[in-house]
């Protein structure tokens, strides 16, 4: 063996064991203790904790992956995180009580359910402006925006209903009542269908989108899981349309959906009373926050494996990851 | 002596072993059944139980079925020592072990071949018992923790396999193995951690947790428990290791065939 291949291999690995890029980290809001957990995504550790408004819930983060907006229920406001100094930087005017919201793909407006006041706020991020107060069912909470932009849809927990709002008009276009108190609701990547879940109904319904009809319902039926903990709150769905990830609450599970068949393949254990869900931006890894245990799964997705929780604050309530790859 | 006549009486020993295992084919395939029974009938009524914590060498919430697992591998062992010792006693009375122990080889290798190869034919049982709980149950520690648990296997069916020895020194007829079952085998079993993470013992009762403290068999089934996770548990491993040499010791001193001469003079 000549000396050439030998520096080589040893180059490999010396590019190998040096960071390429910044590190995958992902947020999580923790509704009880004010609080914003940061974990690193290659160590699965959470290696920073900021405090933020009063019972942070929903979360998201900007397209450029900049900033992270913050539902901060009990002070009627989003609030504006900066991820590079981890400060809170502005506000929005959301409303009062805002729960869950979603961002245009304009990067412009965004859809705020607000929970006590039965109304989804649409603020223009960059004017700071409320453009439409649009009123819906009561108590609104899951907001979902078509990748296409051209539909924002809110679920409204007690009216049992998907109100359809025309992303031009600002105008509800069809209400539509499904299962019992609607949690959130997931576009599939093509705008061709829309996954709404139903806690109480413990059901997901599958919607058409085009037709505007709903055409599947599907049930979740956990071995040793009494039925009526089943109540169905976060999805994920990847974009290659193979699985759908459905957070199963109090039932502890992640059940694992073929998004073509709609069957369910696997139900994965996490910790208690699962809400939310988020992919990594690579899809390799899912990320659930377990409310009353108070800490985070993170599930292999290639593997269908819970590999690792980790704790964090109390009643961790949203989530999002970061691609990392930004310097 | 050379070392080759170590090596000729070692493999002597492992291939008569192994020759008996062929032959008790459903022998082994019996001794299945009880830790099968145990994980798929026993474990799924508990199955959500332990869903309520995280303790080493665990990373993240586990079934029951996921629990008990690494305590079934120390239950094929125990029960397979025990049968061993039986069958220890068996051989010295029809004179096999006798044979083996008129070997000019020191006695302490003698047995430390004959407990090696008891414990090697409990080892495989117990990989066959892991892969039927990963493709059956679903139980799936990572795959080099398959590699990784051989050595705590082997540790753990020499400590009973020395106990065992042990344990025949002292029975004077092959029936008390119901004694062995009722006082040695079921209360090292159920007083460990094989069922239960100590700290369920500890909450239900102090008593019972001391005691499974006290039971050599708990860090046995948690050396298992940590080297099939991938995990290092230094004083588990010393524990085990340290039992392991005190029966040995034990053992090799008290196990003579002059007992067995004279226990034969005695039933005549």
């Amino acid at each position: 063996m000549t000396l050439i291949p030998k520096l080589a291999a040893l180059g490999i690995l010396f590019s190998l064991s040096t960071p390429l890029w910044a590190a995958s980290l992902a947020y999580v809001s923790n509704e009880r203790d004010n609080t914003i957990s940061v974990i690193d995504m290659a160590k699965l550790e959470v290696i920073d904790t900021i405090p933020v408004g009063q019972r942070p819930r929903g979360i998201l983060l900007t397209p450029d992956e900049e900033q992270l907006y913050i539902c901060a229920s009990d002070d009627d406001t989003v609030q504006i995180l900066d991820l590079a100094t981890n400060r809170i930087v502005d506000t929005l005017p959301s409303g009062e009580d805002p729960e869950q919201f979603a961002l245009h793909p304009n990067g412009k407006h965004l859809y705020v359910a607000n929970e006590d006041d039965a109304i989804v706020t649409v603020i223009d991020v960059e004017t700071k402006r409320v453009l439409a107060q649009i009123e819906v069912g009561i108590e609104p909470e899951g907001m979902g925006v078509s990748y296409d932009g051209r539909w924002a849809v809110n679920t409204s927990e007690t009216s049992n209903m998907l109100h359809w709002i025309n992303t031009e008009t600002f105008e509800i276009e069809k209400n539509m009542v499904i299962g019992a108190r609607p949690r959130h609701v997931e576009f599939t990547h093509d705008d061709a269908l829309l996954w709404a879940s139903a806690e109480i109904g413990g059901t997901v319904h599958i919607i058409d989108v085009e037709a505007l009809e709903e055409i599947h319902t599907i049930d979740f039926r956990i071995p040793g899981v009494n039925q009526d903990r089943v109540q169905p709150v976060g999805i994920q769905l990847t974009s290659d349309g193979r699985y759908a990830f459905v957070a199963l609450g109090p039932a502890n599970h992640i059940a694992v959906v073929d998004a073509q068949t709609f069957e369910v393949l696997d139900y994965l254990l996490v910790g208690a009373r699962v809400w939310q869900v988020a992919l990594s931006p690579d899809e390799k890894t899912l990320l659930t926050t377990n409310g009353v245990s108070g800490d985070v799964s993170v599930i292999d997705v290639d593997k269908l494996e819970v590999i690792k929780t980790i704790d964090v604050g109390r009643f961790p309530w949203g989530v999002r990851i970061t691609s990392g790859s930004g310097s | 002596m050379t070392l080759r006549d170590f090596w000729y009486c070692f493999m002597g020993v492992q291939k008569r072993e192994w020759l008996r295992f062929w032959q008790q084919r459903t022998r082994f395939a019996s001794a299945l059944v009880r830790p099968l029974l145990w994980l798929v009938v026993f474990a799924a009524g508990f199955r959500m139980v332990l869903g309520v914590s995280i303790i080493p060498p665990y990373v993240t919430y586990i079934t029951y079925e996921t629990y008990i697992v690494p305590g079934l591998c120390g239950m094929i062992i125990l029960f397979n020592s025990m049968q061993g010792a039986l069958s220890m006693v068996y051989d010295r009375e029809l004179g096999s072990m006798r044979v083996l122990l008129t070997s000019p080889l020191p006695r302490p290798f003698l047995l430390f071949t004959k407990l090696l190869a008891m414990g090697s034919v409990s080892v495989i049982q117990v990989y066959v018992f892991l892969l039927i709980a990963r493709w059956g149950v679903g139980v799936r520690p990572p795959l080099e923790g398959y590699l990784a648990v051989l050595p705590a296997l082997l540790l753990a069916s020499l400590m009973l396999g020395a106990l065992g020895l042990l344990i025949a020194t002292w029975i004077k007829q092959l029936e008390n193995f119901a004694g062995v079952m009722n006082f040695v085998i079921f209360p090292m079993f159920f007083l460990s951690s094989a069922l239960y993470p100590l700290w369920r013992m500890q909450e239900a009762s102090p008593w019972i947790h001391q005691l499974c403290l006290l039971n050599p068999f708990t860090y046995a089934v948690e050396t298992i428990r940590f080297a099939l996770y991938l995990q290092w548990n230094p004083l588990a491993f010393a524990i085990t290791l340290a039992v392991t040499l005190v029966f040995a010791a034990l053992a090799t001193t008290g196990f003579r065939p002059q007992r067995t001469r004279l226990l034969g003079v005695r039933n005549v």
